[in-house]
C-alpha cells in the first residue's frame, strides 16, 4: 500500500538536510544518501543547461522503471524531492504541502 | 525484462498521440560514449558546442542510471555509486521531466542509447524509441559498409528516422 518510499529536502548549494525513508529494501545509510543528495542537485542543474528552449527550471519527475521521482524546487533553491510508486497521483500537491510545512515549522524557528 | 516482445523483425509504429511537430531532437549513443547521430529538428537555444552538448548529454544519463540504480526502493542489493552498471543491470529510468522539455531514454543490451527530447506534454515514448531501435537496425547495422562505433551517415536511415519522428509529435 505504502506509495511513498523516501522524502530528501537539499539546500541551495546541494547539502542533504532531511531524509526520511519510509519503506524501501535495503536502507541507505547515512554517507550514501548524501551521495544521492548531492548527484541528483548536480544533475538537476546540468538538465538545466541542457534544454533545447529558454527558461529551464529543473527536472520536476524522473521515471524508472520501478519508482518515480517528485522534485520541486522553492524560490530560495530549496529542493524537495519525494521516491514514490510508479503512477501515484497528487505528489506535485504533496510537495507544495511539505514546502508549506517545512516554511512553518523550521524556517520560522529562531534557533534553526 | 524482455526487449524484444514481437517476433517481426520491424513491427508496425506505434500510433500517433498526437500531431504537430514537438520533437526538438535526438542523440544516439554507444556503450562507449561516441555519438553516432545527432539530429535537430527544433532547437531555440544551444548553450554549449557540440562536441561539448554531447559530452554533457552522455554524462547526464551516466549518471542518472548510476542514481536510479542506487535509489531503488524495491531492490536490496545495489551496487556503490559511481560503479558503471551494465546495460539492463539495475533499475533504469525512461524518461524525465523538466517545466520545459521531456527527455525520453532507452538503452538496448548492445549499449547503443537512444534519447529524444520533445515537448513537455509528450506521453511515454519507449514504444517509439524502440520502434527507432527497429530502424536502426535495419539500415544501419545491416548495412555491410558501415563500421560500428562510427557516425551514422546513411540518407535512408535520416529520411525514415525524420519521417516517422515528425509523425509521432
Amino acid at each position: 500500500m505504502a506509495a511513498i518510499y523516501s522524502l530528501y529536502i537539499i539546500n541551495k548549494s546541494g547539502g542533504l538536510i532531511f531524509y526520511k525513508d519510509c519503506g524501501t529494501k535495503g536502507r541507505m545509510d547515512t554517507n550514501d544518501s548524501l551521495r544521492v543528495a548531492s548527484l541528483w542537485h548536480s544533475m538537476h542543474a546540468i538538465s538545466q543547461q541542457l534544454s533545447p528552449v529558454n527558461g529551464c527550471s529543473g527536472i520536476e519527475l524522473l521515471q524508472a522503471d520501478t519508482f518515480d521521482l517528485h522534485c520541486f524546487q522553492s524560490l530560495p533553491g530549496t529542493k524537495f524531492f519525494v521516491v514514490c510508486e510508479p503512477g501515484t497521483p497528487h505528489m506535485k500537491s504533496l510537495l507544495r504541502y511539505i514546502y508549506e510545512l517545512y516554511t512553518d515549522y523550521v524556517l520560522k524557528n529562531p534557533f534553526y | 525484462m524482455q526487449f524484444f516482445g514481437g517476433s517481426e523483425i520491424s513491427p508496425s509504429p506505434p500510433v500517433p498521440t498526437a500531431s504537430g511537430n514537438n520533437a526538438h531532437m535526438m542523440y544516439v549513443f554507444n556503450r562507449n560514449g561516441v555519438c553516432l547521430l545527432y539530429k535537430e529538428w527544433n532547437r531555440p537555444l544551444h548553450t554549449l558546442n557540440p562536441q561539448q552538448d554531447h559530452k554533457l548529454m552522455f554524462g547526464l544519463l551516466f549518471s542518472l542510471k548510476s542514481l536510479t540504480a542506487k535509489m531503488d526502493p524495491t531492490n536490496a542489493d545495489k551496487g556503490n555509486l559511481g560503479v558503471p552498471q551494465l546495460p539492463g543491470q539495475g533499475c533504469s529510468f525512461h524518461s524525465f521531466r523538466t517545466n520545459t522539455y521531456k527527455l525520453s531514454f532507452m538503452e538496448t543490451p548492445s549499449g547503443i542509447k537512444i534519447i529524444l527530447v520533445t515537448h513537455p506534454k509528450t506521453g511515454d515514448l519507449r514504444e517509439s524509441l524502440k520502434y527507432i531501435y527497429g530502424l536502426y537496425v535495419e539500415y544501419v547495422v545491416k548495412n555491410p559498409i558501415y563500421s560500428p562505433g562510427s557516425p551514422i551517415k546513411s540518407e535512408l536511415f535520416n529520411t525514415a528516422l525524420d519521417q516517422y519522428v515528425r509523425s509521432i509529435s
